[in-house]
């Protein structure tokens, strides 16, 4: 690496934060003076000059770095409160190749993802835990963290941490460099030049032993939080140098990078499919896939929000779509989203039916909705693509469409399962009218697949076979 | 910000003020004593820290003591204007 002749902004930032809300798109949410800041900027560095940034995927925590994914020109996952280590290990061994980053704090790191943390590490996961230890919850006000200190009054302990009843500050350098596993465990802070130097040099070697596959590096920055501590930012340092320090004494309190480790050695993943065939005990014929139909090209490759209340079979008949896809060799993809339904809202599912690989599962922008309730239709034409297609369940909805741009299938697809004699086939009619629209499909392929969807209950299949075939009749007919 | 006037005395320290939140680490991390607090207040109504314009000793310990990312830039001894870095 060159010698640097200019310190500025590293690129392992974005130049711009672009997915930041609000106007200040160049400058982070962090208060004055925060040690996450300082953090960020060594790490930003670090990828820069290994020249890793492209392959760096970075696990926001839950906390106040949870905005990491503003600022690092990485991938990104935001991971559950102390789940971070978790998704590491999935990111890391699916793509050994990438520099996994696990950033989090100490009320995610030492308390609700205390037991994700000591697993990881036990396993030698090949990424990097860059802690940050302000013995406080910063996001959420400042309430007690597993790492206050004893005696320091937070929200949560106004007459300061009595380690009677609320134990004493975990310090999880040193239950970390207990085990076997993990290659490199220290422990820096930023509370002076000397100190930033040296969290400067441990970033740098934490994510050189991830590059080379070392395994699990755990590096714990104690950082300033001037607002949960109540303190100008000069004080906080102070603060780090006479009261923190003592607890949680500085150092490296484990380096075996130099070691050899073959012993723990990860093989790599298993990604053929015939060997997870052969394994599984599952033996397959291919089976022969339908020949695509033409298809209007405003309903080629759709995207399909289907939504309703709770019981109406909204996830079966996204799940119909999609299968029905796969047998014409469509990309396919069904997201169900379980949301407040019980509680009267809507329950949808995203169904992506298209040529090209899919990227994203969840359709927000979708082309076509079909709304089996009010509330579904007043919520998804909102966001449904211009001159979309609108298939809506006129049974129950007694309103129009406000969007004069889509174009409008209003079908009584309650009625018609009614009509039928169950209204709980009426998932099967939406089917039914969707094929009939779109013709992206048989009407006839769908129901040979009701078998394997319904069981094999033949009245139930014999009324899910005639759900399927008004749903199409009734639009064929209609319009 | 990557190129400045050729006529600049190398090292010299950059501190944008509508990036800077006033926390003032800068001034008290810098060893030469060449960083102040600006009497002025920038949009958000922090005071800024400033470079007083000369004296800088390019160690970069404000660079690294700056929480935020792009406030400061450190111009080092061997900096060519102009050169893509």
């Amino acid at each position: 690496m060159a010698k640097k002749t200019v310190l500025r902004k590293p690129k392992g930032f974005l130049d711009v934060y672009k997915h930041k809300p609000g106007a200040e798109k160049d400058r982070t949410h962090y208060c004055p003076g925060c040690g996450h800041g300082i953090l960020h900027k060594l790490v930003a560095e670090a990828l820069e000059d290994l020249d890793v940034v492209d392959r760096t995927v970075l696990m926001s925590p839950v906390g106040c770095s949870v905005f990491a994914y503003y600022y690092f020109d990485t991938g990104h996952f935001q991971v559950a409160h102390g789940r971070a280590p978790a998704v590491a290990t999935a990111v890391s061994r699916a793509n050994p190749d990438a520099i996994t980053i696990s950033y989090q704090g100490d009320g995610d790191l030492a308390a609700i993802g205390g037991n994700n943390i000591l697993q990881a590490a036990n396993r030698g996961e090949n990424f990097v835990v860059f802690f940050v230890n302000n013995a406080i919850y910063g996001m959420t006000g400042g309430q007690m963290a597993p790492t206050t200190l004893e005696g320091q009054k937070t929200t949560t302990t106004p007459y300061g941490r009595n380690p009677l009843t609320d134990g004493y500050p975990i310090k999880m350098c040193e239950v970390i460099s207990q085990l076997y596993a993990p290659v490199y465990v220290t422990r820096t802070s930023l509370h002076d030049n000397a100190n930033v130097r040296k969290t400067r040099n441990a970033v740098r070697k934490a994510i050189q032993n991830v590059k080379e596959k070392k395994g699990f590096s755990f590096v714990e920055v104690l950082g300033m939080c001037p607002s949960g501590w109540k303190m100008s930012s000069t004080d906080a340092q102070r603060w780090i140098e006479e009261e923190m320090i003592p607890v949680f004494p500085l150092g490296v309190y484990k380096d075996v990078t130099d070691e050899d480790r073959s012993s723990i050695d990860r093989p790599t993943p298993v990604h053929e499919v015939d060997r997870v065939l052969e394994a599984l005990d599952v033996t397959t014929e291919k089976a022969e896939l339908l020949s695509k139909r033409e298809v209007e090209p405003r309903y080629a490759n759709p995207s399909i929000r289907a939504s309703g209340f709770g019981g109406q079979g909204i996830m079966s008949m996204g799940q119909a779509i999609a299968r029905v896809g796969m047998k014409y060799g469509y990309e396919v993809s069904w997201l169900p989203s379980y949301g407040p339904e019980m509680r009267g809202g809507t329950a949808n599912c995203s169904v992506k039916v298209q040529e090209n690989k899919i990227g994203a599962c969840e359709a927000t922008e979708p082309t076509v909705i079909i709304a089996m309730n009010r509330p579904s239709l007043e919520r998804f034409e909102k966001i449904l693509q211009p001159d979309g297609t609108i298939i809506y369940n006129s049974t129950l909805i007694e309103v129009e469409p406000t969007r004069e741009d889509a174009e409008v299938y209003p079908v009584p697809i309650t009625g018609l399962a009614d009509d039928l004699g169950n209204t709980r086939v009426q998932s099967m009619v939406g089917v039914g009218a969707f094929a009939g629209v779109t013709d992206l499909f048989d009407p006839e392929e769908v129901i040979k697949l009701l078998p394997e969807m319904f069981g094999s209950k033949a009245s139930l299949i014999e009324l899910n076979e005639k759900a399927v075939r008004a749903g199409y009749e009734y639009v064929k007919e209609n319009f | 910000m990557e190129t400045v006037n050729g006529e600049r005395e190398y090292p010299f320290c950059e501190i944008d003020p509508e990036e800077c939140k006033g926390c003032h680490l800068c001034v008290s991390s810098c060893p030469a004593e060449v960083l102040e607090v600006s009497d002025n207040l920038n949009s958000k109504g922090f005071h800024y820290a400033e470079y007083k314009g000369s004296g800088c000793i390019g160690c970069g310990f404000c660079f690294y003591m700056c929480p935020e990312p792009g406030a400061i830039t450190v111009y080092l001894k061997d900096y060519e204007p102009g050169k893509a870095v």
